[in-house]
């Protein structure tokens, strides 16, 4: 059971890694919003929600749901950089940037796990 | 190469998450297993990337496979707003808040907490 969730980590972890590169290289760092990270933590959040109703309403599967929503969303979306990038905000003295950036990814990573939990 | 090392942190991350979770209770409702993760992960990846970035000694391969892999596995955002979501769901608005805060507040000065550490390590 547990490698079911060291399988989905490693995944998860890995699509982190790829769509980071992705959209930081698209913005080019030109701004200093963490963008990459803000897009996985809202996208993990809603796929979670979604996993979360699908598993409380029997459809999946504890496994499948240790694999998907413990291991590849808890991977994919990552709270310590959240902070990490929060705090460089602030000692560059993007003090509104680094509100902004806190404020927003909870109001909506929380709207889009509802969306999400809600959807079906 | 990159991403293997990334995932083979983030195997053992998602693993250390949920084992630690499964021997923490959460009592009141309040998402102590969660917490106690991201916050032991926000310390950790401040002093960890402080310390990676002002020495030389440890290589970039490493840092992936540490910081980006096992402690960005290890932490996790999504079950962080599940849980807010649940809590508000079930009219526990002021735990929801207190979460919410609690786990900001203290995960950033946390992670400014590891920073300084590695600072003053390198200082002596």
């Amino acid at each position: 059971m547990i490698w079911m969730i060291g399988i989905g980590g490693s995944l998860g972890s890995a699509a982190r890694f790829i769509i980071g590169n992705l959209i930081s290289k698209k913005t080019k760092n030109k701004y200093p919003f963490p963008l990459g990270t803000w897009v996985i933590n809202i996208i993990g959040s809603f796929l979670l929600g979604f996993l979360t109703q699908l598993y409380l309403s029997n459809v999946i599967d504890k496994r499948l749901f240790l694999f998907a929503g413990v291991g590849f969303c808890g991977a994919f979306t990552t709270f310590s950089t959240f902070g990490y990038e929060t705090l460089t905000l602030i000692q560059s003295n993007y003090i509104k940037l680094a509100a902004i950036y806190v404020m927003s990814s909870i109001i909506v990573s929380i709207i889009s796990a509802m969306i999400g939990f809600t959807i079906i | 190469m990159n991403l293997i090392l990334v995932m083979i942190g983030g195997f053992f991350g998602a693993i250390c998450r949920f084992s630690i979770g499964e021997w923490i209770i959460n009592n009141n409702g309040f998402p102590l297993s969660t917490f106690f993760i991201n916050m032991i992960g926000c310390f950790i990846l401040g002093w960890f990337l402080t310390f990676a970035n002002q020495t030389n000694k440890v290589k970039p391969a490493f840092t992936l496979m540490i910081g980006t892999g096992f402690i960005g596995s290890f932490t996790t955002f999504s079950t962080f707003s599940v849980e807010t979501l649940h809590l508000l769901q079930k009219g526990l608005i002021l735990t929801a808040i207190l979460y919410v805060f609690a786990s900001t507040v203290v995960g950033i000065g946390l992670a400014y907490a590891g920073h300084k550490l590695a600072i003053i390590k390198k200082e002596k």
